[in-house]
């Protein structure tokens, strides 16, 4: 049983605090109950980013609050962008205190009154801080059985909960709500808890399929996203930006701007905007102002971009090492040697970047379509003065993020205008803005040098990463003589980037699997085996190979030799903690180099899985979503410059795009939840490339590939 | 400048004194307060900001409000009938055809103007019908069930 401490203090310990003194917490809030716990351990918090991480406080925010009239209220830090967590937070919530799923209503991204958290991403929420808040919440189930046996006169070991109404199993007439329980009360109770693995066999809503609990907003649209709140005395603001990333304004000429009526010219510096309270107004202004930059851009463009990251000056970082990988060349029976290519992708979600906000008294307020609420609070208090009490971020729906809105510049720039102006002020980014200042997936350079020896076993695993990280960059087979090397900027070193660059869908997994899994299809079509047979000759780990044969039989998979002139593909890949496998079947048009891809199917091993229905809508969504980077997706740029700025150059999946898909998830209840937003996307590269092998034999090295690319590799088979 | 500019907006007669250049999404978002039809790229790409305009789906980032002088719109809060949600509405959420939810305005009404024009279209059609709208999230599969599935229930309806 994990330690329980209930302090009766009136104040706890000051520390550090989230941004909201206790008092006004409960008060803002109302009656009822309120449990507080710190929801991180000091280890959660070492694997944040150092200049991301906070120490941890002791003043933090209720977790819990259990109302009058027996609704609880949930309070994360995390956020809701399409992946569904409000659904399946809620359904875990529900089932650890026993009561009904719609009594939970989950309150998301608010500082003020959310417990502190990094952010959403890297598929986090349900296995890090789902056991946290379920272990939490187990405690807060124990709290409540202590209130309510004083109130009925029994032992708690006597009491049993059902649909929020606690019983004495002795007596059925003796029972008390939680609404009850918390009726009049202003109680609050302070948690130490120790997450456990837990029993995942006795659920009532984990487990089953739920509808997302925002859907009926979201159609009537009703849901309100960030840029769709209104203040009085709002204004909107267009903000100047260079030409490119790297150029200084020179000299600048706002008269022509300040000349349309209704329009303001602010400036702090090099800061530049215009306001009106009329969008149209305020993009008319902004093109009027006359600017002149000088440029000082790094000598690079798409076209040179790998030979420029390969002469890079880069720091070499061993990331794992098997055996002896000299050894391994000299047992090696075949060795093959590979480039892979990566390109920069944007994320372009729907929602542009987006922020309001708002200046009253000494408190700034943001309302910001962010993945990292906590982050643009510390970014203002950074970058603005502000204390961090005076800063309050809250996070309406966010319309997609993909990593892409771990970023918040908007946020800082809509309260550093409301700071000068005194207005209420809302930043939207255009499409181009959000182009121009999104933090890119990175491109990057992998080269392997693999072997096998007589009989199709990998006797060696030589696997080099210049720029994309090594998330999905060990090899997953069995491998004697492997080593995994990383390289990135070197100390001192001049940037590689001439942009940002940042987290995008399952960051730099993408780039890894595409190229380990093109190398293994390579391997196995040589060795002349089957290349289903060759991964399950290769592999021990038992995940896998489940998922593999989990996913030929979904497929109805039939073996044959890569080329076999089907165009069917295989390609697997762990990413969050999760196991997954793929196939696919394409259609190549050997005249165009067009590729269809006609179907799709994908087996995955994401331990106990808490909404099956949001997981399966998650593993499509990643599935169409990288058919994108397969097929059509790369930033465009010529130094500084982004030359991809809307989706007419950007082009991003379609209706017509879609294969028939067909998704399998393994029944791991008895495993710890591990992530689903991100896994299923880290093999579509590799899949399509190995289709379009087995339908051409012509071997693609670099994403996307384009019908251009297609052409070019089949006229070199 | 300023112009008087009546037009029917989600079944009552309006009037508003307005430049007549303004773009038709702001004036929406921001003098009638219905924010369900969204920014998304501001150059008629993306599709989420499609309203109809005399039973045709239009993009109003791309529209002078000037333009819908005498017309009818329909924006998606003007969708459900006396608090019954439009059967493709009713079908979003029941195929769970949304993920984020900011492309879904745009898509059911154009999904929409396509019903109106084509009752029971094919898969294919569908497809067609909705080729440029945008959605990043990656929910196509389940949002051509769900036009599938209204389109069946609405003729049923007749």
């Amino acid at each position: 049983m994990k330690k329980t401490e209930l302090k009766k203090k009136e104040s706890p310990e000051t520390g550090e605090n989230s941004g909201m003194k206790r008092r006004s917490f409960v008060k803002l809030l109302g009656g009822g109950i309120f449990i507080f716990f710190q929801p991180w351990s000091t280890l959660d918090l070492l694997a944040i980013p150092l200049q991301e991480r906070r120490s941890l406080t002791k003043d933090y925010n209720a977790f819990l609050q259990i109302a009058a009239d027996g609704t609880v209220k949930c309070f994360t830090g995390k956020i809701e962008m399409g992946q569904g967590v409000i659904t399946s937070l809620a359904q875990m919530m529900a089932d650890e205190l026993n009561v009904p799923f719609e009594k939970v209503k989950m309150v998301m991204g608010d500082t003020d009154l959310c417990p502190y958290d990094a952010g959403t991403w890297g598929s986090q929420t349900t296995q890090t801080f789902g056991p946290n808040m379920r272990a939490a919440a187990a405690e807060a189930r124990a709290v409540l059985l202590d209130l309510a046996s004083a109130r009925l006169g029994v032992p708690a070991s006597q009491l049993d909960v059902r649909d929020g109404t606690v019983v004495d199993s002795k007596n059925a007439k003796n029972k008390v709500t939680y609404g009850e329980l918390a009726k009049g009360q202003k109680l609050e109770k302070y948690l130490d808890v120790k997450p456990s693995v837990e029993e995942y066999t006795k659920f009532t809503y984990v487990g089953k399929p739920y509808n997302r609990v925002d859907s009926y907003e979201k159609v009537t649209g009703k849901a309100k996203y960030a840029g769709d709140l209104k203040l009085p005395g709002m204004v909107f603001a267009r903000i100047l930006r260079p030409p490119s990333h790297g150029a200084k304004l020179t000299s600048v000429d706002v008269s022509p701007a300040e000349k349309i009526e209704g329009v303001k010219v602010v400036r702090d510096g090099d800061f530049i905007a215009v306001i009106s309270e009329n969008r149209d107004k305020v993009d008319e202004a902004i093109v009027k102002i006359k600017a002149e930059y000088s440029f000082n851009e790094m000598k690079v463009n798409d076209k040179t971009l790998f030979d420029w990251m390969l002469s890079a000056d880069s720091a070499a970082n061993v990331a794992r090492t098997t055996g002896d990988i000299e050894t391994g060349y000299k047992i090696s029976d075949k060795i093959f040697e590979s480039e892979y290519h990566d390109v920069y992708l944007a994320h372009a979600a729907i929602e542009t970047h987006t922020a309001l906000a708002q200046l009253v008294g000494d408190k700034m307020t943001v309302w910001a379509a962010t993945q990292s609420p906590f982050g643009l609070q510390d970014g203002i208090v950074r970058e603005l003065g502000f204390p961090r009490e005076k800063v309050r971020v809250i996070t309406p729906f966010v319309g997609g993020g993909f990593g892409g809105k771990a970023a918040y510049q908007q946020g800082v720039e809509a309260a550093r205008l409301a700071k000068l102006t005194g207005k209420p002020v809302m930043v939207v980014w255009t499409r181009d803005e959000e182009f121009f200042y999104d933090t890119f997936h990175s491109a990057g350079v992998v080269k392997v040098n693999s072997g096998i020896d007589k009989s199709g076993l990998i006797t060696m695993w030589d696997y080099h990463v210049w720029y994309a990280g090594t998330r999905g960059a060990d090899t997953i087979y069995d491998v004697p003589n492997a080593k995994t090397t990383s390289y990135s900027r070197g100390k001192n070193a001049p940037p590689v980037h001439p942009f940002s660059t940042g987290p995008w869908r399952a960051p730099n997994n993408n780039t890894n699997t595409f190229a380990r899994e093109s190398q293994i299809d390579i391997m196995a079509s040589k060795a002349g085996i089957d290349p289903l047979e060759f991964r399950l000759k290769n592999l021990k780990d038992e995940k896998m190979i489940d998922c593999l044969k989990a996913v030929a039989d979904k497929f109805g998979y039939v073996a044959g030799k890569a080329p076999s002139g089907r165009g069917i593909g295989i390609a697997c890949g762990t990413d969050a903690g999760t196991w997954v496998a793929e196939m696919a079947e394409v259609k190549v048009d050997k005249n165009t180099g067009k590729v269809q891809v006609v179907r799709i199917a994908c087996a995955q091993d994401m331990g106990l899985c808490v909404n099956p229905e949001g997981a399966l809508i998650q593993m499509e969504g990643c599935i169409t979503m990288g058919l994108g980077y397969t097929f059509t997706e790369e930033v465009f740029f010529e130094g500084g410059n982004i030359l991809t700025r809307g989706y007419d150059t950007y082009e991003i999946p379609r209706f017509s795009w879609l294969p028939k898909i067909d998704c399998v998830i393994l029944d791991r209840k008895d495993k710890p939840p591990k992530g689903g937003g991100e896994p299923a996307i880290i093999a579509i590269g590799a899949v399509v490339a190995n289709a379009i092998y087995d339908a051409t034999g012509a071997r693609l090295y670099r994403v996307p590939m384009t019908p251009a690319r297609v052409l070019n590799a089949i006229k070199k088979v | 400048m300023e112009e008087r500019i009546s037009f029917n907006l989600n079944g009552k007669k309006t009037e508003l004194v307005t430049d007549p250049n303004q773009t038709l999404l702001w004036v929406l978002r921001n003098h009638f307060n219905l924010t369900g039809t969204k920014y998304g790229c501001g150059t008629g790409f993306c599709g989420a900001c499609t309203v109809l305009i005399d039973k045709e789906p239009v993009r109003s980032c791309m529209l002078p409000v000037g333009d819908v002088a005498g017309k009818t719109v329909v924006t998606i809060e003007g969708l459900a009938k006396n608090g019954k949600l439009h059967p493709l509405q009713q079908a979003f959420i029941d195929h769970e055809a949304l993920q984020c939810g900011y492309c879904t305005p745009g898509m059911i009404m154009t999904a929409t103007g396509l019903l109106m024009k084509n009752p029971s279209p094919s898969r294919q059609e569908i497809i067609s019908g909705l080729e440029e709208n945008l959605c990043r999230c990656g929910a196509h599969m389940r949002i051509i069930d769900a036009v599938t599935a209204a389109s069946k229930v609405m003729k049923g309806g007749k």
